[in-house]
């Protein structure tokens, strides 16, 4: 059996995850908060695709996707205005249950106004079109997903390590009250991250729909989940571990496909997942945290 | 001065007066209430998430340990429960694709209730083993995990003459007398209050409050939290299998995270650490969103013939949301905060504010 | 003092987080009805040495004794095999850990430098819990509140020491609503509820003013005649140590640097030399 086109799909939807793992780990990172939203943030912005292409008919499709993005980014940037930053100083469970009330209503206002059916995601020129790499004949998103996802990782870990902004993240992660006191704008940290969340959502969205093709409210539950899992394998609150997480992710379930478990393919991820943590209780990547006495 | 018996109890005895109440009130309401009220469904479901979601309570209030895991104890519950309560004579047709049950006999309501409790608290043992270990968000995680484990494994084909596969269980035992449900429920959440005011509550409280002061109080960590984690999924499970009575089918896609999360709302509405908080919560919550916002989703025209701006299908669950999103974003401690309801310190609230307005009259009448 | 029983022996303790070495070959002896004080400057490694002692953190290497019975003994082992800094490397070759509660119930009791109560709960329950440990009552019988007899006894236990420590009082109040002084008193009177026979006060004195101090004295005296305690305690406030302590261990860096009665050690001037630095350290 040739496992080539098993490993380069695994690897496609792990990048695709990876995406939206680093949403979630940036936020739990700063704010120490599972953003149960985000995964519905990805369905909303492919969702959002689909709306434009329609009614701007005439616009080219890059455009399109450029203003999604753009929207996506500032729903993304809204809800952490309007749900989150009134509660900085409520316990963590409220922002937690803020989150989820933000999914669903999230999910429950696509499914208001699409009626719940799902919708047909539009073909995007040059990514949708079947190419054949390494002996495989796939979509181009499928072998452009994991390179694109590394690529931004790369990016962001550059920002993170090496820019002034990227310094007041790792000290906004490290110590909120602290990181104030010594001048950083902390609001403006929080949103600069929850915007670039939003917006490796929105990039990855495009890359998983166009081959998934129909979208309904739901949508994004899944990728959520698997996205999160991802997170929480890689170590949650380090960026290259959500994308290492992810890979490990994606490519287990391809394989789990391979050898005729799909049916086990989501026991599996959630079983190494628990298996990862029971090991490393903080993830592969994750810094141990000790109680101090 | 000695305190007598009305002193010391008067809390108690005005709570169980207000027990007494409810109580009365559902038996007017299965007695007298239209068959077709929508009081008998929304009810039932109201003390099914009522203990659902006071055994959680149990856990991340009482305990502290935040898990996510009850989608997946209640799932055991509710299978369980089903299997085990089928008539034999039915059996054959509720697993046609396998051929028959592994599980030939039929058992009464209330073996049926325990075992299914059992069965969840043994999972929940076994699978504590390892992750109670983990702190905070990591256990929610792991647990979370565990329970869609439990929901993909009971839908494989390979456990079909057991679990019936993807297929839905039905035609067990599933009584509609509101009564029923009720009083499992009590019984159940009477025990968690004896529970949580007993010495092993207080062990509980110490290790939410602080672990490792409670570790040099000489309280074992580990064997404290698995207590807790067992008797939560315990309840949970029964939980479960009213959910099974509730709905007459168990079918694994009801087992969902979003409805652990639903469980969550319920508990974080009412108020972290208060039992009466969960069930008025649950109350309000399930009577909301399963009958009082239904009109929304029925487009309805004025007498004028125009449509109603918005209402339509799909309308209720968005308005609901946004509900909910008020209650979290204005009152960050829920309904109750970690206080529980007492009638005696309400109506002492009540006749002082009374009483203050008289005593402010006669005093401006004097002044007059 | 030879003739009195030994209650806690620590022997080549050494801890070491990654490369540092908080602790470095602590040996020390706690007798039966003595008052031991550690003393170090800031960051010596006391707290970390009485973490080791009470099982919060496990040595590096050596071992502790507690009443004649070991409780707790290490080797350097994983990472610790090369990394290991100390001395007396092979010297112990068993692994001995006892967890905080199981030493709790062997009759050792603590306290916390940043005080560690039960936020939720009264005063009155805060001591109340630390009566559970001693139950008898099982699970279910607890559950059901069969155990009448035992909870009454617990209760009434309680509220005796409460009075004792003149906390009565205030026992319905929220614990964390106390004053200060009083939430340091409640600490100890918790530590007391678990019957030991070797009490550790990590700090007692921190954050109080001189007539708290004084009285703190006072209290600490009383409770050792009351309930026949040994007592070993960390603190900074020097009238205290010298006024209370039969003997005192100074450590600097992890090490021991000397041992002595109150007076000895304060002419003692590798301690002076610890506090203050060589003169030629300052500018």
């Amino acid at each position: 059996m040739n496992i080539v086109p098993y490993l380069i799909r695994g690897l496609a939807t792990g990048g695709q995850f990876a995406l939206v793992a680093i949403g979630y780990t940036m936020v739990y990172g700063i704010l120490k908060l599972i953003n149960f939203a985000h995964g519905d943030l990805f369905m909303v912005s492919g969702i959002l695709l689909i709306y434009l292409t329609a009614s701007l008919p005439t616009f080219p499709i890059w455009l399109s996707i450029l203003l999604m993005i753009a929207l996506t980014v500032l729903i993304g940037y809204l809800i952490e205005k309007c749900a989150y930053s009134p509660l900085r100083q409520a316990p963590r469970m409220s922002v937690m249950i803020s989150a989820i009330g933000v999914s669903y209503l999230l999910q429950n206002l696509v499914a208001y106004l699409t009626g719940g059916q799902p919708k047909q995601f539009p073909d995007i020129p040059v990514i949708s079109d079947s190419v054949v790499l390494f002996g495989v004949k796939d979509k181009l998103t499928v072998f452009l997903s994991p390179v694109v996802a590394v690529l931004l990782m790369a990016g962001l870990v550059f920002v993170i390590n090496h820019t002034k902004f990227g310094m007041s993240m790792r000290a906004v992660s490290k110590d909120f009250e602290t990181s104030q006191l010594m001048g950083v704008k902390i609001n403006r940290v929080i949103s600069i991250t929850f915007a670039i969340g939003a917006l490796l959502a929105a990039v990855g969205s495009v890359l998983y729909f166009a081959k998934n093709t129909g979208i309904n409210h739901l949508a994004g539950s899944t990728p959520g989940i698997k996205a999160f899992i991802a997170a929480v394998v890689g170590g949650i609150g380090s960026v290259p571990g959500a994308v290492v997480g992810a890979l490990i992710i994606g490519v287990v379930e391809s394989l789990a496909k391979a050898v005729g478990l799909s049916d086990f393919s989501d026991v599996i991820s959630f079983a190494l997942l628990i298996f990862i943590l029971v090991i490393k209780p903080t993830g592969l990547f994750g810094e141990k945290t000790t109680e101090k006495v | 001065m000695r305190e007598t018996f009305w002193d010391k109890n008067k809390r108690t005895v005005c709570n169980l007066g207000l027990v007494a109440v409810i109580f009365l009130a559902l038996v007017a309401i299965e007695l007298f209430a239209p068959s077709t009220s929508m009081w008998f469904s929304v009810l039932r479901k109201v003390c099914t998430f009522s203990l659902a979601a006071v055994s959680m309570n149990l856990l991340n209030g009482f305990t502290g340990l935040f898990s996510l895991g009850q989608a997946g104890f209640m799932l055991l519950g509710a299978y369980t429960y089903a299997i085990f309560t089928i008539p034999s004579e039915a059996r054959v047709s509720v697993f046609r694709n396998y051929g028959t049950s592994v599980i030939d006999f039929q058992m009464p309501l209330i073996p049926a209730l325990l075992i299914a409790g059992v069965v969840a608290a043994f999972f929940a043992f076994l699978i504590g083993l390892p992750v109670l270990r983990l702190k905070s968000d990591y256990l929610a995680i792991a647990t979370l995990g565990f329970a869609e484990i439990v929901r993909g494994l009971v839908q494989l084909q390979q456990f079909g003459p057991v679990t019936n596969g993807p297929d839905p269980i039905n035609k067990f035992t599933s009584p509609d007398n509101v009564l029923v449900y009720a009083g499992i429920t009590g019984v159940c959440v009477l025990l968690i209050v004896l529970l949580i005011n007993s010495t092993y509550g207080r062990a509980f409280k110490a290790i939410r409050d602080d672990e490792i002061a409670a570790e040099a109080m000489g309280i074992n960590l580990a064997h404290h939290k698995r207590l807790s984690f067992v008797t939560s999924s315990f309840f949970c499970g029964i939980a479960g299998a009213m959910l099974a009575m509730c709905n007459t089918s168990v079918s694994a896609v009801t087992f969902t995270s979003s409805m652990t999360y639903q469980i969550l709302l319920v508990v974080v509405i009412g108020g972290i650490g208060s039992v009466s908080g969960s069930i008025l919560a649950a109350f309000i919550y399930y009577s909301s969103s399963e009958w009082w916002l239904k009109f929304l989703d029925v487009e309805t025209f004025t007498q004028a013939g125009t449509k109603v701006p918005l209402l339509g299908p799909g309308f209720r669950m968005v308005v609901f949301s946004v509900l909910i999103m008020i209650v979290v974003l204005f009152f960050h401690k829920g309904m109750l905060g970690s206080r529980e309801m007492s009638v005696y310190d309400g109506f002492m609230k009540i006749r002082r504010l009374f009483c203050r307005k008289q005593t402010a009259k006669t005093e401006g009448g004097e002044q007059a | 003092m030879s003739e009195a029983k030994n209650v806690l022996h620590v022997e080549n303790v050494t801890m070491q987080f990654g490369g540092v070495v908080a602790v470095d070959n602590l040996t020390m002896d706690v007798n039966e009805g003595e008052i031991v004080a550690l003393i170090g400057p800031n960051g010596a490694g006391k707290t970390t040495a009485f973490n080791v002692i009470t099982g919060v953190y496990e040595p590096t290497n050596g071992a502790i004794d507690f009443e004649g019975k070991r409780i707790i003994e290490n080797k350097p082992q994983g990472k610790m095999k090369k990394l290991y800094a100390g001395q007396n490397n092979g010297v112990y070759t068993s692994v001995i850990r006892k967890t905080p509660d199981c030493l709790t119930r062997l009759g050792m009791a603590r306290t916390f430098q940043n005080i560690r109560l039960f936020k939720s709960m009264t005063v009155f329950d805060n001591v109340l819990t630390a009566k559970h440990m001693r139950r008898t009552s099982n699970y279910f019988t607890a559950m059901l509140h069969l155990n009448g007899k035992e909870e009454a006894a617990m209760r009434q236990q309680t509220l005796d020491l409460l009075t004792l420590v003149g906390l009565e009082d205030v026992k319905d109040e929220l614990a964390t609503s106390l004053p200060y002084g009083k939430q340091r008193k409640l600490e100890i009177a918790r530590a007391l509820a678990t019957n030991p026979t070797l009490l550790l006060l990590d700090e007692p004195a921190a954050g109080m003013n001189p007539q708290e101090t004084v009285e703190l004295t006072e209290f600490i005296r009383y409770i050792r005649e009351k309930f026949n305690l040994t007592i070993l305690l960390i603190e900074h406030h020097m009238n205290l140590v010298m006024d209370i302590s039969d003997r005192i261990y100074v450590i600097d860096f992890g090490k021991e640097i000397c041992e002595g009665t109150p007076a000895q050690v304060q002419s003692d001037p590798r301690v002076i030399e610890a506090y203050l630095g060589v003169a030629e350290d300052d500018e």
